[in-house]
């Protein structure tokens, strides 16, 4: 199997917003294979892109390869990040697979199924500290999802529709 | 007349349609299974070795450290040998493991009951790997995904719940897990002290009925 595993310790993400103001956020690694790349973040080097206030909506998704329901809603969390321009929506998706099941499972699934989404793994196995950061009321399955623009932000422990999903959207454009 | 009283039939459908709608979000909220300090019920399921197994069936036990876990589930799947040392542990102390499969073979066929017997032998369990038929007992718990731990303790009143929440805090490496909750509350339970982390959250599966 052709593995290229690239540990560049920083990993840039940079997220313009009206080609003003840039964020940079720090990868803890990045796997890459198949021209797949996924940067990998803890819960603190991911948790400034949950809280920015830029006036954009954005729709940030917790899911996994190995979770049904993740993967058949899916589809629509990419049909919305092709629908709405990306200087108003940015769909986010946030994998909780294993990081030794990134190369075997994550990045053939990302490939086969040509998700446009940005997709970061999140790799902090301390979950009972950032489970309650991310939302009080989450009890840590997934799917779950956020949906927030500067200060107002909604929280779902749940599947959605497309249209299920694009009416919560809606309530924060 | 004949108009009003229409209306007065009306507005009374609609209050008692109300109150209709109010009753059953009440009862969905008290649906959301148990917090520590309740009393677990007890169950008769079905074990991989064809028996069926309740809690009432130990005697001598102190409590009980209730698990729902599966087969399919990667996270799960990490915690098996976990699990597996956890029972080792703390059986002999009066804390056996019970390992529950709530999930609907439907939703996932790989936790079919003849694949648990498969994953139960292949991994040589010494607990119970019981069968959730129906999905019935893991809303009353309240689990809702596997790995989802419940430590019971037996009082005079009944099972008590006394934690709620995740094995440790590192589902990866066992090695790296410093805060070992379930073992943190059993121990203290046995010595008679008050649990110190009484819920904790982790990622899982979502349990599918």
């Amino acid at each position: 199997m052709q593995k290229s595993l690239l540990y560049i310790g920083l990993f840039v993400l940079l997220i313009g917003c009206k080609g003003e103001q840039k964020f940079t956020m720090e990868a803890n690694e990045v796997l890459t294979s198949k021209g797949v790349v996924i940067p990998v973040y803890n819960f603190a080097n991911l948790e400034p892109l949950l809280r920015m206030k830029d006036g954009k909506t954005r729709i940030v998704n917790f899911w996994a390869t190995w979770c049904k329901p993740c993967v058949a809603e899916l589809p629509y969390f990419e049909l919305i990040n092709s629908r709405y321009p990306d200087d108003q929506v940015e769909v986010i998706l946030v994998s909780l697979d294993l990081p030794s099941q990134v190369e075997s499972k994550l990045i053939p699934f990302v490939k086969r199924q040509r998700i446009e989404s940005k997709i970061l793994l999140l790799d902090d196995p301390d979950a009972d500290n950032w489970i309650r950061k991310v939302d009080k009321e989450w009890t840590g399955s997934i799917p779950a999802t956020i949906i927030y623009k500067d200060n107002s932000s909604n929280f779902y422990e749940r599947s959605f529709t497309y249209n299920e999903l694009e009416k919560e959207l809606k309530k924060m454009l | 007349m004949k108009t009003l009283k229409i209306l007065v039939v009306i507005a009374l459908v609609i209050a008692v349609s109300a109150f209709a709608i109010d009753r059953v979000s009440d009862q969905a909220v008290s649906d959301t299974g148990y917090a520590v300090g309740d009393i677990a019920t007890d169950f008769s399921l079905k074990n991989v070795d064809d028996t069926m197994v309740s809690l009432s069936d130990y005697k001598d036990t102190k409590g009980f450290v209730v698990i729902f876990t599966c087969n399919h589930c990667p996270y799960s799947v990490a915690y098996e040998d976990r699990i597996i040392a956890l029972n080792a542990s703390l059986a002999p102390k009066g804390y056996p493991v019970i390992a529950i499969n709530p999930n609907n073979p439907k939703a996932y066929p790989e936790d079919s009951f003849e694949h648990m017997k498969i994953r139960a032998k292949d991994k040589g369990f010494t607990f119970p790997y019981l069968f959730d038929e129906g999905q019935k007992i893991y809303p009353q718990y309240g689990a809702t995904k596997t790995p989802h731990v419940y430590v019971l303790e037996k009082t005079t009143e009944g099972l008590v719940v006394r934690y709620i929440g995740a094995i440790d805090n590192n589902y990866k490496d066992a090695k790296k897990a410093d805060k070992k909750y379930v073992e943190n509350a059993v121990s203290e339970l046995l010595s008679g002290k008050k649990v110190s982390v009484e819920t904790t959250k982790a990622i899982g599966c979502s349990i599918k009925a």
